[in-house]
């Protein structure tokens, strides 16, 4: 039996490992999931991220993991050969803060993934939140406001304290002929986002 | 649908708090409420996966990679290690994302104020992958250690720091590796957020003469555990 290797800040300067494009480097994923010939509808997230001040927090990455517009994940575990996989889209997206703590993702929407026992899950894209100043990542989840009747069915969404649910659903808006979802995320306070003990 | 194999939880013994005050920029950004249970689904059981089609040429060798006119400065080390879960089975083919300071604890970086030189043929950005065996390798320089203003005097201890996915989204880590006998590593409030002594120590590599090249590069060994499948549960 060996125990876990200790989690450590990412620090100030992951964008040299992490996405490091601003040093002439192709990182190994960007903010931007989609190619010309990715299937699905095409959306834009969006939020900012605020310290338990509310000031926007500058220096933070978000990762985030999502299945393809079938709802599967290009992994070997989802081997459910019934919804195609995608060559044109892997799922796997990083993006920075930038002065403001403003971040951006260009995907597409995610397809219903089952839960354990076949209970279809609402739609959602995971996350994981990393910064200067914090030890360890956090697990969370994006949903989409547009979804009502899956959101209310979600078991996740459903084990949540009702006035928590909100951090985790990004509200829809349209702005030039785009559709965006909009999270922010809080990372203490009265609007702190629901983290997972993943 | 293949079985789906809970992971392991995380190991909360073995990790920082998110809140460790002698670190101070946690105390306003590590959550404050309790985090709640996920049930491990397909969501949580994927995760990215890199291979080989992701590295080019030189990223194992830092020594090289960002050469412009000559070798960079400083002392060359190989850094090798396994990729293991806690069951001791290796993770092989894992990508391995790696980035550090040069010689003289500078980051080319636009919030680096550190006045210590640049290295003109060092970047301080890598990539490797494990073998079958789960074992990696890559080369390097030794990073100096640097400045920072979490406190009068402070300096970061001498560090490595490691990106990995693992098998799923769960055994994500993002971590850094020390070296044996650095002093400032009793000082260091990162370092010393894991309470646990033991788990403190699984972070510092272990200087290695197997690894050590001659008339070349120091060697030094790292191990690192992630989450993993659990084994099989046993029905009461
Ligand atoms: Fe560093």
């Amino acid at each position: 039996m060996s125990k876990e290797t200790p989690s450590q800040t990412v620090g100030p300067y992951f964008d040299y490992g992490l996405t490091p494009e601003r040093y002439g480097k192709t990182g190994i994923a960007n903010n931007i999931l989609t190619k010309k010939e990715t299937q699905g509808i095409r959306i834009r997230l969006e939020g900012q991220v605020f310290d338990g001040e509310g000031s926007p927090i500058s220096d933070a990455l978000i990762e985030i993991w999502q299945s393809n517009s079938q709802g599967r994940y290009r992994h070997p575990n989802d081997d459910r050969e019934e919804f195609a996989l995608d060559e044109h889209f892997h799922g796997f997206g990083r993006a920075p803060t930038n002065n403001n703590g403003e971040y951006w993702f260009e995907t597409i929407k995610p397809g219903p993934v089952p839960s354990r026992g076949n209970v279809l899950q609402a739609p959602h894209i995971n996350l994981i939140v990393m910064m200067r100043g914090m030890l360890v990542h956090a697990y969370s989840r994006l949903y989409f406001s547009d979804e009502l009747e899956a959101n209310s069915n979600d078991p996740v969404l459903s084990s949540i304290e009702e006035e928590r649910r909100g951090t985790l659903i990004a509200v829809r808006q349209e702005r030039a002929g785009q559709l965006i979802y909009r999270l922010d995320i809080h990372m203490q306070g009265e609007q702190e986002t629901v983290f997972f003990d993943a | 649908m293949a079985v789906l194999t809970d992971f392991t939880s995380r190991d909360w013994k073995s990790h920082p708090a998110y809140r460790h005050p002698p670190y101070k920029s946690t105390v306003l950004r590590g959550p404050s409420k309790p985090l709640l249970p996920l049930p491990h689904t397909l969501s949580e059981l994927t995760g990215p996966i890199y291979g080989h089609e992701v590295l080019e040429s030189l990223d194992h060798d830092l020594t090289k990679n960002a050469v412009r006119n000559g070798e960079p400065l400083g002392e060359r080390i190989i850094v090798s290690g396994r990729v293991l879960d806690e069951e001791g089975r290796p993770v092989p083919e894992t990508l391995i994302e790696i980035w550090q300071a040069n010689a003289a604890g500078r980051y080319i970086h636009r919030v680096d104020q550190h006045d210590a030189p640049i290295d003109a043929n060092f970047l301080g950005s890598g990539r490797c992958m494990t073998d079958q065996d789960g074992r990696y390798r890559f080369t390097s320089i030794k990073p100096g250690a640097y400045p920072w203003g979490n406190h009068p005097n402070g300096w970061r201890p001498q560090h490595i720091h490691f990106s990995l996915f693992g098998t799923s989204f769960l055994s994500r880590l993002v971590t850094q590796m020390y070296f044996p006998g650095d002093p400032l590593l009793p000082l260091d409030p990162i370092f010393n957020s894991t309470a646990d002594e033991e788990a403190r120590d699984r972070l510092v590599a272990k200087f290695s003469l197997d690894l050590t090249e001659p008339e070349w590069a120091l060697g030094y060994e790292f191990d690192i555990v992630l989450r993993g499948p659990q084994s099989t549960p046993m029905e009461n």
